[in-house]
């Protein structure tokens, strides 16, 4: 754990900026107002450094370096969002969209979507990759949820909300590359799913309207994930 | 075990052969064995037993190199035939019974070793390929098997193990080239209750076979290579990732490790030491990603094989989070020689970065496809048209592609280049493992890119993003152009898309994915425009007459 | 002062950015002042006129006669503007996608007919394989994404490009919107 004392102080985009050794730069830059975008990460759960949204540059470094999982160092010099970021971050955003079939105005996380909200944010007004239009299925079998894979981005904080919260993994990864899914147990219906229990964590984690409630229509369905926090800490606070 | 019973080994073993005056080498590695050597080895045991010719024997043993004439004998006196089939037993033994000795080989039989694919040839990694029997530790001891470790054991401190690999040199030979050393010498440092060694054989490069030959012909040189690398780390406990395609390799690999273990070459207080190794096997499911070390271990964990960003490396934090020693089965191959002969002999081979040798699977549009293994700096050029013979049927020479789906096309321009980590990195290609294709004028090389872009997209894990949707949109473009339906736009879209992926992917797949359409974007940029602009394919492979066989 | 050459036109779509545009109430009078409406679902114009400065093109690329319309209008307009989700990125339209035409017949004119079932085979133009996003088939200058856009955001499009300029948008307007 943290060790008092342990402070680095680095740049960020030109500002100086203190921050614990165990600190990532996205939290840094959070806590000090520089908005820099992403998927996959969510607080109170692992970060996988999946999405590729967060990169960063760092001075002396030729990769650029996930901020999510990238600790602070002493004396580094951070960019994060230099115009060849900017450009990089629009196009996965345009993959994302390009990926499976994501029909916005019809959709139950209209107006409260992540990736949505995202395209907004980095100025997109058109996808230019041509779309695949893949076949998608869509789970209903549950008795509460409903899993609309055409509406998957395969952030895969369902998986780790179940895995490292719930303690269930009902949800995995199956498939490789482009045919990649998540699957409940052994790619069963969900409400088959022996393992589920329920919860409806990974309900409200997902950023898209892949995992909803039943019975939320068009732009409707408001996901509530603030539990994840106290969650994490109350059970940091009892160990 | 002493260093002294083992010398007692390979004394008895040596002489043992020494009582047999001609030895008949059959190759029973995968590549002759899948011409059915197996049955041509039961011919000549068979003919010898029916003419009763005495102090001659037949034996297995490993690749000979020269893949493209197997099934291949050789005997103890340096005489190679080719192309046999069980029918030729009794024409190849004539050659050397004293009986019939006058009797004029068959030429078709005839294969001449004083040709420059063989003496242009430097044996370090494959010394004993084609001359042991695999399947015999005796074999291996008697050619100073296991005196490297003997040495490491008895008589240098770890860190001096360490100091001599520096020393020499090594680089992984696993593609990107890491300085062995280095890499063992973090692992020794590294804090941590439980360390580990792995031997990376999940080799997956299309048309790549030197581990797995190293495997299949040597198996105990990489045991021997893991055992020092564990003492010099400090691991008591490693495992060989080999991928389930290679059942041979699977099988001389499980045989090796019960030998070693029966001698006390393996396991708990190996040689009456405190040093203990436990080694075991894990097989690869088919992934070729499951070779990015962050995924192998995942993989051996039990987890699905996708890669995790590092830092942390693996040396610092890797299987069960303890500090792992990765190595490629040819790294480990090179440890013994350097032990047995020094650092600084190994140094004296090669060029001032890449030292040694390196082992490369010659494939493609060359006469002579096979495993080569060469000093490094040898040239492009020398290794195609010397050691490969050359482009048969009098075609034009195009590209040599090195390095797999990592790697690049290099054209006519670069053949004069020094074959070394860096300057085939310089090119727009790497060394990657080993492989290397030739084209010839037949090749198309949009199509090239293309096949490799569909060997990424099908290999992607599909955990990043750029990687998963990247691939998939490169080789939508790759697979327009050939169909000559692509336009500028699409084009300046692939340039675009490998810049993304190349640079925004969470692993080596992803990161090199582009690699082959970039560099033959830079090196043959006129076929991309001819199918682009002309709806031509120069190399006649694309097209609509093409397209049912793509589909 | 010379008035700017305005059209409209609708693909595959539901002319609900069409409704939008309309909302734009009294400030249509106010734009009908700066621009000509020459083509438009709104006006009895039978040809697409040549030289057209700017058009709004609702709805995706769906069937052989919007792909034949789409290239004559890029063809005859200086500033093409899709309008729209439906123009963006295909949206509804494009939900039929992920099934082989064929299927999509089936349903349309096979299954659910009791009368004559069968396709249709004159008038009605034939369907593309998918639905495309207008930019697929041809460039257009500027995106107006949205279901619909609100007219609001239809009126600062149209008015800064009749004086020439290219609007920033995406911070008004978005997917779904």
């Amino acid at each position: 754990m943290t060790q008092t004392g342990d402070i680095k102080t680095l740049k960020l985009d030109g500002r100086d900026v203190s921050a614990r050794a165990d600190e990532t730069i996205l939290q840094i830059a959070r806590q000090n107002g520089i908005f820099i975008p992403t998927m996959c990460e969510l607080e109170g759960l692992s970060s996988p450094g999946a999405c590729r949204l967060c990169l960063v540059e760092v001075k002396g470094s030729s990769k650029l370096m996930p901020a999510c999982l990238t600790h602070a160092e002493e004396g580094m010099e951070v960019t994060t969002g230099s115009e060849r970021l900017v450009n990089y971050r629009r196009m996965i955003v345009e993959l994302f969209f390009t990926e499976r079939n994501h029909v916005c105005s019809v959709c139950v996380s209209n107006g409260n979507c992540e990736l949505q909200s995202l395209a907004q944010k980095v100025g997109l007004t058109h996808v230019h990759f041509p779309y695949r239009f893949p076949g998608e299925q869509v789970d209903a079998s549950h008795g509460r949820f409903i899993a609309d894979h055409n509406r998957c981005i395969l952030c895969t904080r369902c998986v780790r909300v179940c895995d490292e919260i719930e303690g269930a993994h009902t949800w995995d990864v199956m498939g490789r590359g482009i045919q990649s899914h998540v699957v409940t147990d052994l790619h069963e219906p969900w409400g088959a799913s022996a393992s589920c229990t329920g919860c409806g964590k990974c309900v409200q984690v997902c950023p898209t309207g892949a995992l909803f409630e039943k019975g939320r229509s068009v732009a409707e369905m408001h996901k509530r994930r603030q539990f994840l926090p106290y969650l994490t800490l109350m059970r940091e606070g009892r160990e | 075990m002493t260093p002294d019973e083992l010398e007692q080994i390979a004394e008895k073993e040596r002489a043992a052969q020494s009582e047999c005056a001609t030895e008949l080498r059959v190759c029973v590695a995968a590549g002759c064995l899948s011409c059915q050597s197996d049955k041509v080895k039961d011919a000549l045991d068979a003919e010898i037993r029916q003419r009763g010719i005495g102090g001659c024997r037949v034996k297995g043993v490993g690749c000979m190199g020269l893949c493209a004439e197997g099934p291949l004998v050789s005997t103890s006196k340096g005489k190679m035939y080719k192309l046999v089939q069980p029918s030729d037993a009794g024409a190849v033994l004539d050659t050397f019974d004293p009986g019939t000795q006058d009797k004029i080989l068959p030429a078709h039989l005839h294969c001449p070793t004083d040709t420059p694919f063989f003496q242009s040839q430097q044996k370090i990694v494959l010394e004993n390929s084609g001359i042991i029997d695999p399947e015999r530790i005796e074999e291996y001891i008697a050619r100073d098997g296991y005196s490297a470790l003997m040495k490491a054991l008895t008589e240098m401190t770890p860190q001096e193990v360490i100091a001599e690999i520096t020393a020499s040199g090594l680089r992984g030979r696993g593609g990107a080239g890491y300085p062995t050393g280095l890499k063992w010498s973090t692992v020794a440092k590294a804090a941590g209750a439980k360390k580990f060694v792995i031997c990376n054989a999940d080799e997956g490069d299309p048309g790549a076979f030197m581990d797995r030959s190293v495997l299949e012909s040597d198996p105990h040189r990489v045991l021997e290579g893991m055992l020092i690398a564990a003492c010099a780390v400090g691991a008591q406990e490693g495992y060989i990732y080999v991928r389930a395609e290679y059942p041979l390799a699977i099988k001389r690999l499980r045989t090796a490790i019960r030998q070693a273990e029966r001698l006390g070459l393996l396991g708990a207080n190996i040689c009456g030491t405190r040093f203990s190794l436990h080694l075991d096997l894990r097989l690869g499911a088919g992934a070729f990603v499951c070779g990015e070390e962050t995924a192998l271990i995942a993989s051996i964990e039990g987890q699905r094989g996708t890669p995790r960003a590092r830092p942390p490396y693996p040396a610092i934090s890797g299987l069960m989070g303890g500090p792992t020693l990765i190595n490629n089965v040819e790294t480990y191959a090179n440890v013994a020689p350097i032990l047995r002969k020094g650092g600084a002999w190994y140094a004296g081979i090669g060029t001032e970065k890449s030292k040694g040798t390196k082992v490369f699977a010659l494939a493609g549009r060359v006469k002579n496809t096979g495993l080569v293994e060469v000093p490094m700096g040898i040239t492009l050029r020398r290794m195609v048209f010397e050691i490969g013979g050359g482009i048969p049927e009098g075609r034009q020479f195009k590209a040599v592609q090195t390095g797999g789906p990592s790697g690049g096309c290099l054209p006519e321009a670069a053949l004069d280049m020094p074959i070394e980590y860096e300057s085939l990195a310089k090119a727009g290609s790497i060394m990657g493992s080993g492989g290397m294709i030739v084209m010839d004028e037949s090749s198309c090389m949009v199509d090239v890119a293309r096949y490799f872009m569909d060997f990424c997209m099908t290999e992607s894990c599909g955990k990043c993003v750029p990687c998963r949707v990247g691939t998939y949109q490169m080789h939508r473009i790759l697979t327009a152009i050939t169909n000559m339906t692509a336009t500028p736009k699409d084009l300046a879209m692939l340039e675009e898309l490998c810049d993304l992926v190349k640079h925004t992917s969470l692993c080596g797949l992803g990161q090199s994915a582009p690699n082959p359409v970039i560099s033959t974007l830079k090196s043959f940029a006129a076929e991309y425009k001819a199918h682009i602009e002309e709806h031509r394919c120069p190399a006649g492979v694309c097209g609509i007459d093409a397209e049912g066989d793509k589909a | 002062m010379s008035r700017k050459k305005l059209a409209t036109v609708w693909l595959d779509g539901c002319s609900g950015c069409h409704m939008s545009f309309l909302d734009m109430d009294e400030r249509l009078i106010e734009l009908a002042a700066k621009a000509e409406l020459v083509y438009s679902p709104l006006v009895d114009h039978k040809e697409f006129p040549p030289d057209v400065d700017v058009t709004l093109v609702e709805g995706a690329v769906s069937s052989e006669e919007d792909l034949h319309k789409i290239q004559t209008i890029r063809a005859r307009t200086k500033c093409l503007v899709s309008l729209g989700d439906c123009a963006v990125t295909a949206n509804v339209p494009g939900m039929r996608n992920p099934f082989p035409v064929i299927e999509v017949y089936d349903r349309a004119y096979r299954e659910n007919t009791t009368l004559d079932p069968g396709e249709p085979n004159e008038v009605v133009p034939r369907l593309l394989p998918h639905a495309r996003p207008v930019h697929e088939v041809v460039t257009v200058d500027v995106f107006v994404p949205g279901c619909p856009p609100s007219a609001g955001v239809i009126y600062e499009a149209v008015t800064a490009l009749l004086e020439g300029k290219h609007p920033d948008l995406s911070a008004k307007t978005r997917f779904g919107a």
